[in-house]
Parts: C-alpha cells; sequence; structure tokens
C-alpha cells in the first residue's frame, strides 16, 4: 500500500495540532508509561467499563485496550467536519420522513424503488406516520476516515442506536484524571455535556400527546447484552431509569413502567434495542425484549420511540451511495463531506469489476456490521479471496466494495514505544428540535500493525479525542 | 423506583443473608465432624442440609453424607443454588443490572467478593480449610452489609435491600428452630444429660449466638431459656422478633417516603404484635413446631405481599 497519511508528522515537522504532545511523549520514560497504562486499565475495571462476552468461558467483562497517546483535530479541521456531519444528519431525516411520506426522491427517479420499498429495513407499520418534530433519526453515529490533510470520506451512517458514546466520554474522564498537565497546556474543548445534551433532544421530541415534563427510560435488552454498561452509563448521566421490555406495558392509549409506586406513564423510550424486537405483535412474535402494544401507541401519538422504528432503511449500506444525491435533493447543497466510491454488487457492471479486482477491494455485505463478514483484498491470502468470490457470487445483492482506503494513522503506544497505527472517527451527532455535535468523537485504533480493522471485536482499540479550541 | 430494581436490591440482600447462612452452618457442621459420632454424625449433617432446604438436592448427587461432600455441595457447588458460590454470583449479577442504584463501595465490595470467590475455587479442595472458607463468608457478608450501612443513600432502595435482609433472617431462623424444634421439646429421659447441652449448643452455635446466650441468661440452660431467646427477645440480632422488627422498620420507612399504607405495612405490624404479646409458655402450649410452621407461613407471606405491592408494578 500507498504511503499513509500520519496525522502527526510530515515528513519529520509535527503537524501544529500535535505540538504540544511531542514534549509530552518525550518526556514520558517507558516504566512511566507502564504505569501509567496500569493505572488506566485498574480505574476502566473500577469503573466497571466493560463490554460482556457471555458464552466465550472466561471471565465474561472485558476491557477495550485503550491507547493513552490521545487524537488531535485543529478547530478549523472540526469546524468543516461539523457543518458536514450536521448536513448529513439533516439530509438522512428529510430522506426518512420523505420515503415514509410521500417518496418525493423516489418519485423523481434519484433513487431506485427497489432499494427503498423492498429493503428488509424499510419499516411497512410506520408509512404515512410523521414522527415528532419530523425526526426518525436522533442518533446520527457517522463513520469517518481520513486520507490527507483534508481529505475525509464517509465509511457509513448509523441511524439505528450507533454505540460507543462512553467511551468517547470515559476516555476524556481517565486522561484527565492521569495527565492533567495537557489539558491546562492544550486548550480543549469539553465532551462532557453529551448526556445533558442527549437528555434535551429526546426531551425535545416528546409526542403531542405529553402536556408534562417528560418522562424518558432508556430500553436496554438487558444486563446480557454487550453493551449493557454503556446503557446503564448513558441512563445514569441522563438520570432516566433503565428499563426492559418487562418493566413496561401498555394500557388504553400510553406506555407505562412499573414502579414501586405503581404505574408511571413513559413519553420517550430512548431505546438500545433493534426495530425487530420493540413489539412481539407487530414485529417477532418470539421476541422476548420488547412490549406488546408499544407500535400501536407509538403510531397514535402516545409516545416517541428514539430512533423510529425504520430508520434503519436510511444506513442501509446500498442507499449510503445515495446520501449525496439526498443532500442535493432535499437541501440544494452539495455534500461537504464525501463518499467512499462504492460498487454495488447488485449491478452487473460493478459485480463484473469487484470480480475481476477483489485483491484491492474492501468488500463488505450490505447488512453486516462489527468487521465481520468482509474482505480486505490486500490483507487476504488468495485461499481467503476465492472463497469469498463464492460467497459474493451466489448472492451479489449481498454485497457492495470499496477501494482499499489509505487510512490515516496517529501515533499509538505500543510495545517498542510509540508507532504510527490507523484509525477512524464516530462522532455522535444529535437531532431533536435542534441539531447538536459535542466536539469530539470516538476514535478507534487497529492495535496490530497495518491493520486497518479498527472495531473492537477484531482487536482494535481505543483513544482520547480532542478538538482544540481557537 | 423501577419494580425490577427494588427486586435485584430485595434478592442482593436475600442472597448475602443466605450465603452468610449457609457459611455459619457450615461452621458447625465442622465442628459436629471433630465429635465421635456417637451424638450421631449422619443426622446432624442431615438437620443441616434440611436448615438449608437443600438435602434434597444433595441426596441427588451424592451417596454419603460425608463432611467433604457437603463441603463441596454447599460451598462451591453451582447446581445448588443455595451454595456460597451460587449466591455470591446471584447477588453479584443483580448488584451488575442494577449498578447505578449502588455505591462504587458497595458494588466493589460485591465484585471483590466474585473474583475472590473465582481465586478459592481454583485452589486445590486439599489445601483448603473449611474453616478459612467460612472465615470468608462471614467477613465478606459484613464488608458488604458495612458498605451498604455506611454509604448507601437513606432511599427507598435502601429500605428493599433492609426488608430482604430481614425476611431472609427470619425465615432462616425460624427453619432452624423447625429443623431442631424436637431438641427443644421437654422429654424426662434426657434433662440434664450431656446430650441435651450438646444439642442445644449446636442450635445457638448454629446461629452464632453460643456465647451471647450467657450473656443474656443467667443460671442453666434450658429449653424454654433457649426458646424466648431465638423466638421472642428483641435484644437477639437473629431473634424472630427481632428480624419482624426490621421489616417493620423498613417497611414504615417505605410507607412514608411513598406517602402511603399498603396491605404488606398491615400485615407486618400485625405478626409483630402477635410475636410482642406471645409468652414462652404459650409456644410451648401450642406447640413448637406449629407456631414455627404458622410463622414460616407468615413471613412468605409477607414476601408476597412485598411482591404484589411493590414488584409487580401494578398496584393503583
Amino acid at each position: 500500500m500507498t504511503t499513509c497519511f500520519n496525522e502527526m508528522f510530515d515528513a519529520d515537522a509535527v503537524r501544529q495540532p500535535y505540538a504540544r504532545l511531542e514534549s509530552w511523549t518525550k518526556a514520558m520514560p517507558d516504566a512511566l508509561r507502564h504505569m501509567k497504562q496500569a493505572e488506566a486499565e485498574a480505574l476502566f475495571r473500577r469503573i466497571g467499563i466493560t463490554f460482556a462476552v457471555y458464552g466465550e468461558g472466561g471471565d465474561p467483562d472485558r476491557l477495550i485496550p485503550f491507547d493513552m497517546f490521545p487524537r488531535v483535530f485543529t478547530a478549523r479541521e472540526w469546524g468543516r467536519l461539523e457543518r458536514g456531519i450536521k448536513q448529513r444528519a439533516r439530509a438522512l431525516n428529510a430522506f426518512l420522513v420523505d420515503v415514509y411520506g410521500r417518496g418525493e426522491i423516489v418519485r423523481a427517479g434519484r433513487i431506485p424503488a427497489d432499494l427503498v420499498y423492498r429493503n428488509a429495513a424499510f419499516e411497512k407499520s410506520v408509512v404515512g406516520f410523521i414522527p415528532p418534530k419530523g425526526v426518525y433519526s436522533h442518533i446520527v453515529g457517522i463513520d469517518l476516515v481520513r486520507t490527507g490533510p483534508d481529505d475525509f470520506f464517509v465509511l457509513e451512517d448509523n441511524c439505528r442506536t450507533p454505540s460507543g458514546v462512553s467511551y468517547m466520554l470515559e476516555n476524556r474522564e481517565i486522561m484527565m484524571r492521569m495527565f492533567p498537565d495537557l489539558f491546562r497546556e492544550n486548550r480543549i474543548e469539553p465532551v462532557d455535556n453529551y448526556p445533558a445534551l442527549l437528555r434535551r433532544t429526546l426531551a425535545s421530541v416528546a409526542p403531542a400527546k405529553c402536556d408534562k415534563e417528560p418522562t424518558i427510560v432508556l430500553l436496554t435488552p438487558g444486563h446480557y447484552n454487550s453493551a449493557y454498561y454503556e446503557h446503564s452509563f448513558l441512563a445514569d448521566m441522563m438520570g432516566v431509569e433503565l428499563v426492559e421490555g418487562q418493566d413496561l406495558f401498555v394500557e388504553g392509549e400510553y406506555v407505562w413502567m412499573r414502579t414501586t409506586e405503581g404505574p408511571r406513564r413513559v413519553d420517550v423510550i430512548y431505546r438500545r434495542i433493534d426495530d425487530s424486537h420493540i413489539d412481539p405483535l407487530c414485529f417477532r412474535p418470539d421476541s422476548m425484549l420488547g412490549v406488546p402494544g408499544l407500535m400501536d401507541v407509538y403510531r397514535s401519538g402516545g409516545v416517541n420511540i428514539c430512533s423510529c422504528p425504520g430508520a434503519g432503511v436510511a444506513d442501509d449500506k446500498a442507499v449510503y451511495t445515495f446520501v449525496p444525491e439526498m443532500i442535493r435533493f432535499y437541501l440544494g447543497e452539495e455534500p461537504i463531506l464525501n463518499n467512499v466510491p462504492t460498487w454495488q454488487c447488485s449491478k452487473a457492471d460493478d459485480l463484473k469489476y469487484v470480480l475481476e479486482n477483489l485483491h484491492e477491494l474492501v468488500v463488505k455485505e450490505v447488512h453486516g456490521s462489527g468487521g465481520y463478514g468482509m474482505l480486505v483484498g490486500p490483507k487476504s491470502t488468495k485461499d481467503q479471496i476465492e472463497r469469498f468470490r463464492a460467497r459474493i457470487e451466489s448472492k451479489p445483492s449481498n454485497y457492495i466494495a470499496q477501494p482499499t482506503l489509505a487510512l490515516s494513522t496517529t501515533p499509538t503506544f505500543v510495545d517498542e514505544g510509540v508507532a504510527p497505527r490507523h484509525v477512524d472517527l464516530r462522532p455522535y451527532c444529535l437531532v431533536g428540535d435542534r441539531i447538536e455535535l459535542v466536539p469530539g468523537g470516538l476514535t478507534r485504533v487497529a492495535l496490530t500493525e497495518g491493520s486497518l480493522v479498527v472495531n473492537s471485536s477484531q482487536g482494535g482499540g481505543v483513544k482520547d479525542t480532542w478538538v482544540l479550541a481557537e | 423506583m423501577l419494580s425490577r430494581t427494588a427486586e435485584n436490591l430485595f434478592w442482593i440482600a436475600r442472597a448475602m443473608e443466605r450465603a452468610e447462612n449457609t457459611g455459619r452452618l457450615l461452621e458447625v457442621g465442622a465442628r459436629i465432624s471433630l465429635l465421635p459420632s456417637i451424638h450421631g454424625y449422619r443426622s446432624e449433617w442431615d438437620s443441616l442440609l434440611q436448615a438449608s432446604g437443600t438435602a434434597e438436592g444433595f441426596d441427588r448427587k451424592y451417596d454419603a453424607a460425608v463432611a467433604r461432600n457437603i463441603e463441596s455441595y454447599m460451598f462451591f457447588d453451582g447446581d445448588n443454588p443455595s451454595s456460597v458460590v451460587s449466591l455470591f454470583n446471584q447477588a453479584r449479577e443483580n448488584a451488575r443490572i442494577v449498578r447505578t442504584a449502588l455505591t462504587t463501595q458497595v458494588w466493589d465490595a460485591l465484585n471483590m467478593a466474585f473474583q475472590e470467590l473465582k481465586q478459592l475455587e481454583r485452589r486445590p479442595r486439599s489445601e483448603l480449610e473449611l474453616t478459612e472458607m467460612t472465615d470468608w463468608v462471614t467477613r465478606t457478608a459484613a464488608l458488604v452489609r458495612g458498605s451498604i450501612n455506611a454509604t448507601l443513600l437513606r432511599n427507598d432502595g435502601f429500605d428493599f435491600l433492609n426488608l430482604g435482609y430481614a425476611l431472609e433472617r427470619a425465615d432462616a431462623t425460624a427453619r432452624l428452630i423447625d429443623v431442631k424444634y424436637y431438641v427443644l421439646l421437654p422429654r424426662v429421659e434426657f434433662v440434664g444429660s450431656g446430650l441435651d447441652n450438646y444439642q442445644w449448643m449446636t442450635l445457638l452455635r448454629a446461629l452464632s449466638l453460643h456465647r451471647a446466650f450467657h450473656w443474656s441468661y443467667a443460671g442453666d440452660i434450658t429449653a424454654r431459656k433457649i426458646a424466648d431467646f431465638l423466638i421472642l427477645n428483641p435484644q437477639n440480632p437473629r431473634s424472630l422478633i427481632t428480624s419482624i422488627e426490621s421489616a417493620n422498620w423498613a417497611l414504615d420507612r417505605l410507607a412514608k417516603s411513598y406517602g402511603r399504607d399498603m396491605d404488606v405495612q398491615h400485615h407486618a405490624r400485625m405478626l409483630l404484635a402477635r410475636l410482642t404479646a406471645t409468652t414462652v409458655e404459650d409456644i410451648f402450649d401450642e406447640g413448637m413446631h406449629d407456631f414455627v410452621t404458622r410463622f414460616i407461613d407468615d413471613t412468605a407471606h409477607l414476601s408476597h405481599c412485598v411482591w404484589e405491592n411493590y414488584l409487580t408494578g401494578d398496584v393503583r
């Protein structure tokens, strides 16, 4: 692969945002670094920031590796990202309201009807329904990669229930605790108002029938879920109840939660369970996680569900290709952030190209996530490529392909000292009556040398992400 | 408070109290095994298994009620829901679910216990003295209880924890009395014999009360004094009346903070009033077994009322 953009070093010169970090690393002897790393790990364990893995034996509580070397953006760099992210979040929501309404974008021929209406994530039960404030996706996680000083690409959108924001908050918390001097020397924008903003956003989309301060809850699949820590953390930080399906029931026109003082009406549900589990009467009858009758209450305006059922049709990897079109169509603007060029294996021409160039492409399942079910051509053996080829040929429409991007690197602590490792970025955009974005996000880092896969399930770690004040 | 949160807290307390109880029974068992078997070795172990409600499960798994088997079953066995390991795992998992309703100190105590138990489990059984195990249980249970008392917000969550502790303790003491009730029956041929004294001391030891008893009652040990101590003495931290008093205390606080009385407060007050008015003579007249059986039913009914009034979330 060609040389990658290094966010700290331009040849031998240190790029401006990292200027003060060079002396910081130089002044840190190995022994101190190891001590600090151990301290960070102890803090994570102590606070209980783990993700749970059941059924594999051993301690179910695992830590995501934390890298102490921060990733830094200047105010100018962030300003452009912020505009691009908010623009995208607006367009995605406009798209959702449209496709569950009149479907103008389809009628205008800007996106194929099949791709929308026959999409597995298209939710027929909400056709014709406009959620409060016209917002379907209240938390939009946009995965970005960088290839040059000004070159950012959107890798994918997450309109349903993007996770990881607790790491953004806790990474910062732990960095501030361990290296207060760094924060005195650098002027770093704070991120700790995220829970308050999230709460505000959720309250701002309370249903019309709610005539008082809305009662908000966070709906989790339960304590066996790998993201349970994040659910309980966010509920705690927002000061809202963390509920499971069994805690809620429908009676009359409302949803209620079971409390020690009797039923209490619930107005806004921030759900961290999939669409298909929300309501067994509407979706999967075998689901134990949801609330029977919830969808009826939702459609009659008795409760809001964030993100709304059906929001997933906007973050499908095949629909992704059309997001720049959405921005032009609904906002009349040019996209500030670019998509990665993408080949749709469902199209004959694209499929032909993909199959001929597998060795240099990244191929993904349309509905896949978590770094599973993907092929990184340049990093794969002939055998792996051939096996993947057979899978694509058997069901082409299930795959998309993208060029293997030269992901940027940032300095990362490794056994031998500091070395460049590939990173991506997931900021969390909040959409309610306003659009908010805290200056930061989750930087994921591929800890293995040369690896491009940053997912925690595949050996990735996380970093604190800084945006410097003007 | 979410009903499920209250339920989890209630069961954390019950599990911790029960674990402590299991630990104490094991300790007594170890003591018995040091004595010549003429005193009914098998039947003593049996009564301990029965007091912890695990006799049936044990018999299904083991042939012989020998010390090693019983230790494994009551301490380590994951199949036994009343084993120390099962109960600590349950308490810790319940705590993880309601992590935000607990302080760091309480969580630390439960989480540390979980990690330490894992280490105990890894050690070869031959190197593990029973006293070390039972000491660990007593110490850890006290640490959890102490963290709750010292650090937890005095809100409804605190009350549900205390309620769990109180009802579990009431039940445990009652069951132990019931298993051994015949020991307290006046039987002419045994009175004053060594067997009597020994049986009574076993009963007191199973409740960690053998020294407290002598501080509270002068003179000879008699069945009457023991019954009074275990059932009606409000100084005894494990007596039935003390446990029901604690339950009332927690329930009254709940009624006050929620601004209304429920069935459960009514039943709890009635039960306490009845106990207060009872004398040892009444108990022996009614028959110890009948009295204790009725008490166990009353306590179970209180638990049921707690569930119905607070934990279903259905009460209007």
